[in-house]
């Protein structure tokens, strides 16, 4: 809130009789704040809590050294890779088609057709996005069996479909989308004069895009490329439905000591590895959110 | 017109400047010829071409055909980073992640200048457009006013040929665009640069031109000194969009006219007889207390009048129609709204209105 | 300047072409791949997507995922939106707070909340109703951002507290202002929070699946074990329904957006103070 706002709104909102009856004022807002409690707040403490409940039912952290294992490290460190891949990907790509779809008409049907695409697509995930690239490229796919028909084997070297960089190539399907809906108000805040100044000032094309563009983009740039990151790292869905081993990335350890014998005689590792996954998210997103309040600065 | 003894100043001139945006005629034969150091200012309401001209000249749009040249040279193909302008945009042109002086020295850094030199260069402009103190700060650090005097001081920076000032106080509020009008005349005459000033605000224009050129419809209605463009309008279009008027219905008969039973002679006696629209400014009406006199074509009630300073305007309903009369306030104190007045119309020469308006005229 | 302009418009076709390549490519493939007859050389058949409403799961499935949706939607515009309003109006100081909480679900993955969620659900299922229904509560929480950003912006782009006032004054009780007020003058976010809601709903899977519901999601995954042309053609269907109901939105919102600023036209008379005083100066 700002200062200079609140004033204006509180003066005006007294003589709708507010400043009587404060407690009832707040009587609003009351429901808003169970149900977070309940749904939101009151899970995230059950998951800080249960991490530092040992199994012995003292507070410890010996949940975080469960952690501390070499499968368990290396599904972080695999998640964290294929989340830097596809983020970084996702975001060059993006960007491109944001480009693309920034320098059309603003209200054009093509503009129009590719946000409300790229709404759809940025969501979609799990078992229907899996299907989407078997029926594709698939060993029964419609893109493998027309390429073997033309004399090209896509995998002349073992199927690295159903593995990691195949999981990275399918999280481009909605990371690209993901990057084009919050790249775009970005690029819709470059504004013509620019480029004109830049042009009667004596630069060239090249000058504006080292000089203003590229720089004026950049935090903007890093910071959705940094968002993708958050959003490669918490899907679990698209994981579950293509990886036929469990366990390779952080989210699906969580599913197996969730559904598993292991995990219910060690309820305190779920919640221990989830902290460590919110961890990792809310550095990322902070860093975001502080790009972008720099971006919001300049790109009005 | 003036010329300014100017060290900068070329001349700058457009021959028969034509722009055709899918069929349809931005800027139908534009000649116009500045004068080394003048300031020329073309005004107009939105779509006339006065912007199409001023982009032509900058090298930011090509012509359909006619010729832009900058002391002699033709630099019609040249494009706008090899043209030497500085512009100055209607607002919003400051790169927002640079200082105030990091903008204002670009121009040299594309020149190569080196570091030095250029931000000793640019804290002198800053300083020409009063703004010394401000080098460090970002756009969003700076009032919309001061905005504006960086973007001035940026264009001027790599010592133009022309300055270009597309709208640069449009985004204002009023009494900034009034101070920083003053302030962009006195910087412009300091430099002795040739300007060409586009606008639809006829009082920027007039008070800040050496010439002003009236467009319309992508057409130069006018061109001459203000005090030309206001006393004497050339074309209808120019006497209703500079300055108030009165449409008032009147009968041509033989060079004159008759309106309401005054003749006023017409600014073009060959216009055909016959029932027409003469053109009457507020100051040619004047007014006088009418007691209970009653009836008369020219006789009515004061419904409002609107102090302006050192003038007022007086709204009089005259029962079938309403006249506006601008006179010192001093005068309009004796018709106070509710007064029954009859009113005389000054004899100037009218123009009368038509709905076509006629052609370019210098 | 033109010959950029064809450069720029021959990059646009290439980065498009390729886009719509990517993109599309899949989705055709699948809707191929649901076509495919059994074995080698037979025919084209549509038998898979005859199958959808014999699949008793897929059936069940599909309704009850639309019912979540709709309920999840409901439930959102029910709780948030007064929220918002109430908090713009009258607690303007709990603003901050507000968004921050309604923003906090980006930062926890689902798979990591889905971890806290879990004993709720329990005990939920254990002292309550075990209906898939409930999965409802969990998913207000999954839209919150998006729902938040959508009402923000609709709630920013009207004068609310003008327009409350002028309600209240004329004496219209809050549940009037609400319904008859608000409502009306940003149907466009609305409309929008909405159907991003569902959007998201009908292609949940993890917390439908780690807490043992059997969404749609969950039942194209099982029914892809026993027949995968058909789980394929519910795939397909429910993604063009859902990039259907955004068109819809996308153009009616555009449509119905109203009020909008009203850019002044120029008038060509211009209001008197127009002379000068330089002018008059000068005299002629």
């Amino acid at each position: 809130m700002t200062a200079a706002g609140n004033p204006a709104f509180n003066a005006a909102a007294r003589p709708l009789g507010g400043g009587r009856r404060l407690p009832l004022t707040w009587l609003g807002v009351v429901p808003f704040f169970i149900y977070v409690g309940i749904f939101l707040l009151l899970p995230t403490a059950i998951i800080l809590a249960g991490s530092l409940i040992g199994p012995d039912g003292s507070i410890s952290l010996s949940n975080f050294e469960g952690i501390n294992k070499p499968y368990m490290y290396k599904s972080f460190t695999n998640s964290i890779e294929i989340s830097t891949i596809s983020a970084v990907l996702g975001a060059i790509f993006g960007a491109l088609l944001a480009y693309a779809v920034a320098t059309g008409d603003p209200k054009g049907f093509l503009r129009r057709s590719v946000m409300s695409a790229a709404g759809v697509v940025a969501q979609f995930g799990g078992v229907t996005l899996t299907f989407a690239f078997v029926a594709t490229i698939g060993t029964e796919g419609f893109v493998y069996l027309w390429l073997q028909q033309h004399g090209i084997e896509m995998y002349p070297n073992g199927v690295w479909f159903f593995d990691l960089p195949g999981l990275t190539l399918i999280y481009l399907y909605f990371q690209i989308p993901l990057m084009v809906l919050v790249f775009i108000p970005a690029l819709d805040g470059i504004r013509p004069q620019w480029r004109e100044a830049t042009e009667s000032l004596g630069g060239n094309a090249w000058h504006y895009w080292r000089y203003v563009a590229g720089p004026l983009l950049f935090p903007s740039f890093l910071g959705c490329t940094l968002l993708l990151f958050a959003n490669a790292f918490s899907a679990y869905a698209t994981a579950a439905a293509l990886l036929t081993q469990g366990g390779v990335i952080a989210p699906l350890q969580v599913q197996a000591l969730l559904t598993s014998e292991t995990g219910s005689s060690a309820p305190g590792l779920a919640k221990a590895l989830a902290l460590a996954m919110v961890a990792v998210v809310l550095v990322v997103m902070s860093l975001y959110a502080l790009l972008q309040r720099r971006t919001s600065q300049w790109l009005r | 017109m003036s010329t300014n003894g100017s060290k900068l100043g070329v001349e700058v001139r457009l021959e028969q400047l034509r722009r055709v945006f899918a069929g349809v005629v931005a800027l139908d034969e534009l000649s116009l010829t500045l004068a080394p150091g003048e300031l020329v200012a073309l005004l107009g309401p939105s779509g006339c071409g006065k912007t199409t001209a001023l982009r032509l000249v900058a090298g930011l749009d090509e012509v359909t055909s006619g010729k832009v040249l900058f002391g002699g040279t033709d630099v019609t193909t040249l494009g706008a980073n090899k043209r030497d302008v500085g512009m100055v945009f209607q607002a919003y042109s400051l790169f927002p992640h640079m200082t105030a002086r990091q903008n204002v020295a670009f121009g040299l850094q594309m020149r190569h200048v080196d570091e030095q030199a250029r931000n000793r260069r640019s804290d002198e402009m800053l300083e020409l457009v009063g703004l010394s103190g401000y080098a460090d700060r970002f756009a969003h650090q700076l009032s919309g006013g001061q905005q504006q005097r960086v973007a001035l001081a940026r264009a001027l920076a790599i010592q133009p040929k022309v300055l270009l000032l597309d709208e640069p106080l449009s985004a204002l509020d009023a009494k900034v665009r009034g101070r920083l009008r003053d302030e962009i005349r006195r910087v412009q005459l300091e430099v002795g640069i040739t300007t060409l000033f586009v606008t639809h605000d006829q009082e920027e224009a007039l008070a800040i031109a050496d010439r002003v050129g009236v467009m319309n419809k992508g057409r130069l209605e006018q061109l001459g000194p203000p005090t030309t463009i206001y006393s004497r309008p050339a074309t209808p279009f120019v006497a209703e969009f500079v300055g108030l008027t009165n449409r008032m219905e009147g009968e041509v008969k033989g060079g004159e006219v008759i309106v309401r039973g005054t003749r006023l002679p017409l600014v073009r006696p060959d216009t055909p007889d016959g029932t027409a629209v003469a053109l009457v400014r507020p100051e040619a009406v004047s007014l006088a207390s009418d007691g209970d006199a009653g009836g008369g074509p020219l006789v009515g009630t004061v419904i409002a009048v609107a102090f302006l300073g050192a003038t007022s305007r007086v709204t009089v309903d005259l029962g079938d129609m309403i006249v506006l009369a601008q006179m010192p306030t001093s005068q309009a104190a004796a018709t106070p709204a509710g007064s029954r007045v009859s009113l005389t119309l000054r004899p100037d020469p009218v123009l009368i209105a038509r709905d076509e308006t006629a052609a370019a005229e210098a | 300047m033109s010959r950029r302009r064809i450069r720029l418009q021959a990059l646009r076709i290439a980065i498009f072409a390729l886009a719509a390549a990517f993109f599309l490519v899949p989705i055709g493939a699948m809707f191929e791949f649901s076509t495919r007859g059994i074995g080698v050389a037979s025919p084209r058949t549509l038998s898979a997507w005859a199958a959808i409403p014999s699949t008793p799961e897929l059936a069940t499935a599909i309704t009850v995922s639309l019912e979540l949706a709709l309920i999840t939607s409901l439930l959102m515009l029910g709780l948030l939106l007064p929220t918002m309003v109430w908090v713009r109006l009258r607690l303007p100081r709990l603003n901050r707070i507000v968004e921050f909480i309604c923003l906090m679900p980006l930062t926890v993955p689902a798979i990591a909340l889905v971890v806290g969620i879990k004993p709720l659900y329990i005990w939920i299922s254990l002292n309550f109703t075990d209906s898939i229904l409930t999965l409802s509560f969990a998913y207000l929480i999954l839209v919150l951002p998006y729902a938040y950003r959508s009402l923000d912006a609709g709630l920013a782009a009207i004068d609310l507290k003008t327009l409350t006032e002028a309600a209240r004054s004329l004496g219209a009780g809050w549940g009037t202002v609400m319904l008859r007020v608000v409502v009306p003058n940003m149907p466009a976010a609305i409309l929008n929070a909405s159907l991003l809601s569902a959007s998201l709903v009908l292609g949940e899977y993890t917390f439908a699946n780690l807490l043992n519901y059997e969404n749609l999601q969950v039942a194209i995954q099982y029914v892809s074990l026993v027949s995968a042309g058909t789980s394929i053609a519910v795939a397909v269907a429910s993604l063009l329904f859902a990039f259907v109901l955004l068109m819809i939105l996308s153009f009616a919102g555009s449509r119905r957006r109203r009020g909008g600023r009203v850019v002044p036209a120029e008038t060509p008379i211009a209001p008197v103070a127009t002379v000068p005083p330089s002018l008059l100066a000068e005299g002629s």
